[in-house]
C-alpha cells in the first residue's frame, strides 16, 4: 500500500513571531516538522511494519526551505519525498488542491495521512478537503487506528478522553491526533541515511490548478499582547483563600 | 439585502448548550435572518429559548435514529439546509463536534471555513481568530457564496434579544444519508453529571508540576465540585501519567476560554498559554514568583497550592 503523509514546515511553538509588512511573520525562526505530523509518520511506519512492500511517501507544501521537514519526515521512516515548492502562503482550498494534484499524479494512495492541525495557522480542516477532492473517507483527531479485514477503524477523540469509533474503507484520510502514539524520534543513522533518500521537486504552478472561486486571505496579523495587571494575594493559606473565595464571587461571579 | 444566517444548534440531553448563545449574538448583526438548524430535538422543546436569542426561524431536522450521529450525513443535511433556505453562512461552535462537522460541511461545499473564530464582521467578509498558538490574532478575509465559521466556545458573551420564531420541518430523502466507505461503529455518551466539558467550561482549576503527583489532583477535582469547574493540567502532569490526555491544556491540547481560569504549580510556558490565554481572570498559585505566569495573571499567590487549593474548598463547602 501508498502511504502518504501531507507535512508542514511550522515555526517552532516556542519562537517569538514578529509581524511584518502587515500580514506576515518574520520567517527568519527556527521552522520544525509540524507536532502532529510526527504522529502521522510514526502511524505510517508501523503500518508498514505490518504490511510489508508498503512505501510511505512524505509530501510538503512549502517554499524550498520545506524541504527539511521532509527530511525530518524521512528520517522518522518515509521513504521519499515530494516537495511542492511555491515562494506564497497558500490557504487550506488551494493547499489541498497542490496535496491532492501531487499525490494524485505520484501513485496510487492507500492511506493519506495529515496531522489533526497544524500549529501556526490551527485550520483544522485540509484532511476534509483532501477526502472531497478525492471523494475518500475523512476522519479526524484519531487516536487509534486498526486495520480489520480490509478497513479502517479508527477512534476520532471527542472532549473528555472519550471518542467516537468509525469504520472506513479504503483509500482514506486520517488527521492524526495526539494519542495515537508515541512519536518515533530518530538516531542519529536515520539522519545519515534520511540524506540520501530521494526528494522530487514539484513546481507549484506544474500542477495547474484551477483557482478557487472562494479562498480565505490573512488581510492582517496583530500579536496577541496581554494587559493584565497582576496584583498580588497575601496572607495566610486561610486569609488568602478567603481572598479568592470573594474575588470569584463578587468580581468574577462565578459563585 | 437581508442576509439569511444558519445556525448549527448543539444539544446535550435534549437541552441547548449555553455556548450556543454567544454564537448567535456573534452571527446576529443587523439584516440578517437568523435560521436555527436543530438536528437533535424538536423544535418545539427548544424554541423558546432561541427566540430569547433573537431566532425567527428555526429549521428542525428529522434524521433516522441510526444515522443521527454520523458526521457525513450531519454535514450532507446541514448542506441541505443550506441549499433550501438559501443560506450564506453557516455558524457552528469549534467543539470536538464541531471540529468533526464543519470542515465536512466546506470541503463538500469547497466554502472558506475559520475554526476558533470570535469576531465576525459579515459585511465585509472579516473574521478573526488567533494563529501561531495563541501568539497572533489573524484578520482573515474570506470569499465565496457560503461561508462557514467554527465559534469558539465561550469567546462571545450572549446578549438577549426577543423574537418570534417560525419552525419548519426539513425530512430529508434516503439519497442525501449515504456516507459513503464511512461507518459509524460507536459513539460515546458522555456522561455530563460528572464531567464538565473543558472547553465550555465557566471555571476551571489547572494543575502542573508543582501538583507533584497525580493523587494530589484529587484536591483540585473536591475544589472543581464544589465549584461546578472543570480540572485542567499542563503537558507535564499528563506527560507524568497523573491524568489523561484529555485534561491537557496548551498548544497540543484544549484551547480554552473560561471566565475563570486557575492555575495550580504551572509555570506558565507559551505553549501553555496558547491554549488558555483568552481565559477572562487567570489566577496564579505558584511557589515561585518568577515563573512567567505570576506576571501574566490578574491574581497571583506566592503559596504552595496543595495549601491553599484545600483551604478552598472548604470554604467553599461552608457557603
Ligand atoms: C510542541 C510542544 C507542544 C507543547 N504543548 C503543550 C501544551 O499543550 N500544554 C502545556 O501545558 N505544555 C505544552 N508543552 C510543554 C511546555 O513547554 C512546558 O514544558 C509545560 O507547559 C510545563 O508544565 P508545568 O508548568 O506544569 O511545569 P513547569 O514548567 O516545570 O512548572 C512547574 C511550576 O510549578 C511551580 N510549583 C512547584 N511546586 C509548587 C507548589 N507546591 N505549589 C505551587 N507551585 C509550585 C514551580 O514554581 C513552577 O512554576 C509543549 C511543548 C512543546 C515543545
Amino acid at each position: 500500500m501508498q502511504l502518504y503523509i501531507c507535512v508542514k514546515h511550522v515555526p517552532d511553538s516556542a519562537a517569538n513571531i514578529t509581524i511584518v509588512e502587515k500580514n506576515r511573520i518574520d520567517e527568519n525562526l527556527t521552522f520544525l516538522l509540524n507536532p502532529y505530523d510526527e504522529h502521522a509518520v510514526t502511524e505510517a511506519v508501523r503500518i508498514k511494519d505490518n504490511l510489508p512492500g508498503s512505501e510511505i511517501i512524505a509530501v510538503c507544501l512549502g517554499k524550498d526551505d520545506a524541504e527539511k521537514t521532509l527530511r525530518s519526515a524521512l528520517a522518522m521512516g518515509a521513504d521519499r519525498g515530494l516537495l511542492i515548492a511555491s515562494d506564497k502562503n497558500h490557504d487550506s482550498i488551494e493547499t489541498a488542491q497542490a496535496l491532492k494534484a501531487a499525490i494524485e499524479q505520484d501513485g496510487n494512495p492507500g492511506l493519506i495521512f495529515t496531522g489533526k492541525e497544524s500549529i501556526d495557522a490551527e485550520g483544522m480542516q485540509t484532511m476534509f478537503r483532501i477526502g472531497a477532492l478525492f471523494d475518500f473517507p475523512v476522519a479526524t483527531n484519531v487516536v487509534r487506528l486498526d486495520i480489520e479485514s480490509g478497513r479502517a477503524v479508527v477512534d476520532s477523540a471527542l472532549s473528555g478522553g472519550t471518542a467516537n469509533t468509525y469504520e472506513l474503507s479504503f483509500p482514506c484520510v486520517i488527521g492524526a491526533g495526539r494519542g495515537l502514539n508515541t512519536p518515533r524520534y530518530p538516531t542519529f543513522p536515520d539522519v545519515v541515511k534520511s540524506k540520501k533518500k530521494p526528494v522530487k521537486k514539484i513546481a507549484f504552478p506544474d500542477l495547474k490548478i484551477e483557482p478557487s472561486t472562494a479562498g480565505m486571505n490573512i488581510v492582517e496579523l496583530e500579536p496577541l499582547l496581554q494587559s493584565r495587571d497582576p496584583k498580588e494575594i497575601t496572607g495566610d493559606a486561610g486569609e488568602i483563600a478567603e481572598t479568592i473565595m470573594r474575588i470569584l464571587k463578587d468580581e468574577a461571579k462565578v459563585i | 439585502m437581508m442576509k439569511n444566517i444558519g445556525l448549527i444548534i448543539e444539544l446535550d440531553n435534549g437541552k441547548i448548550k449555553e455556548t450556543n448563545f454567544g454564537m448567535i449574538t456573534l452571527a446576529r448583526e443587523k439584516d440578517t435572518e437568523l435560521f436555527a438548524v436543530v438536528m437533535d430535538a424538536d423544535a418545539a422543546s427548544v424554541k423558546e429559548d432561541l427566540e430569547s436569542f433573537g431566532i425567527t426561524k428555526i429549521v428542525e431536522v428529522c434524521l433516522p435514529k441510526d444515522r443521527q450521529s454520523n458526521p457525513v450525513v450531519r454535514a450532507k443535511a446541514i448542506i441541505k439546509v443550506i441549499k433550501t433556505y438559501n443560506i450564506c453562512a453557516i455558524f457552528g461552535l469549534s467543539t470536538a463536534m464541531g471540529k468533526d462537522l464543519l470542515p465536512r460541511i466546506a470541503a463538500l461545499l469547497e466554502a472558506p471555513l475559520v475554526m476558533d473564530c470570535y469576531a465576525v464582521d459579515l459585511e465585509q467578509n472579516l473574521v478573526k481568530t488567533s494563529q501561531y498558538s495563541g501568539k497572533t490574532i489573524a484578520t482573515i478575509k474570506i470569499t465565496g457564496d457560503v461561508l462557514v465559521f467554527g465559534v469558539r466556545p465561550n469567546a462571545v458573551e450572549p446578549v438577549k434579544a426577543q423574537a418570534s420564531a417560525r419552525i419548519w420541518i426539513l425530512k430529508l430523502d434516503e439519497t442525501s444519508l449515504v456516507s459513503k466507505g464511512f461507518r459509524v461503529i460507536k459513539t460515546s455518551e458522555v456522561d455530563e453529571s460528572t464531567n464538565i466539558n473543558l472547553a465550555e467550561a465557566d471555571v476551571i482549576i489547572a494543575g502542573g508540576r508543582g501538583m507533584k503527583n497525580g493523587d494530589n489532583f484529587t484536591l483540585l477535582s473536591k475544589c472543581a465540585e464544589k465549584l461546578t469547574a472543570a480540572v485542567g493540567a499542563s503537558r507535564v502532569a499528563v506527560d507524568s501519567g497523573w491524568v489523561p490526555y484529555s485534561m491537557q491544556v496548551g498548544q497540543t491540547g484544549e484551547k480554552v476560554s473560561p471566565l475563570v481560569y486557575i492555575a495550580c504549580g504551572i509555570s506558565g510556558s507559551i505553549q501553555h498559554f496558547a491554549g488558555m490565554k483568552t481565559s477572562g481572570m487567570v489566577i496564579a498559585i505558584n511557589t515561585d514568583k518568577n515563573s512567567a505566569i505570576m506576571s501574566n495573571c490578574d491574581y497571583y499567590v506566592k503559596a504552595d497550592a496543595l495549601e491553599i487549593i484545600p483551604e478552598l474548598t472548604k470554604l467553599l463547602e461552608n457557603d
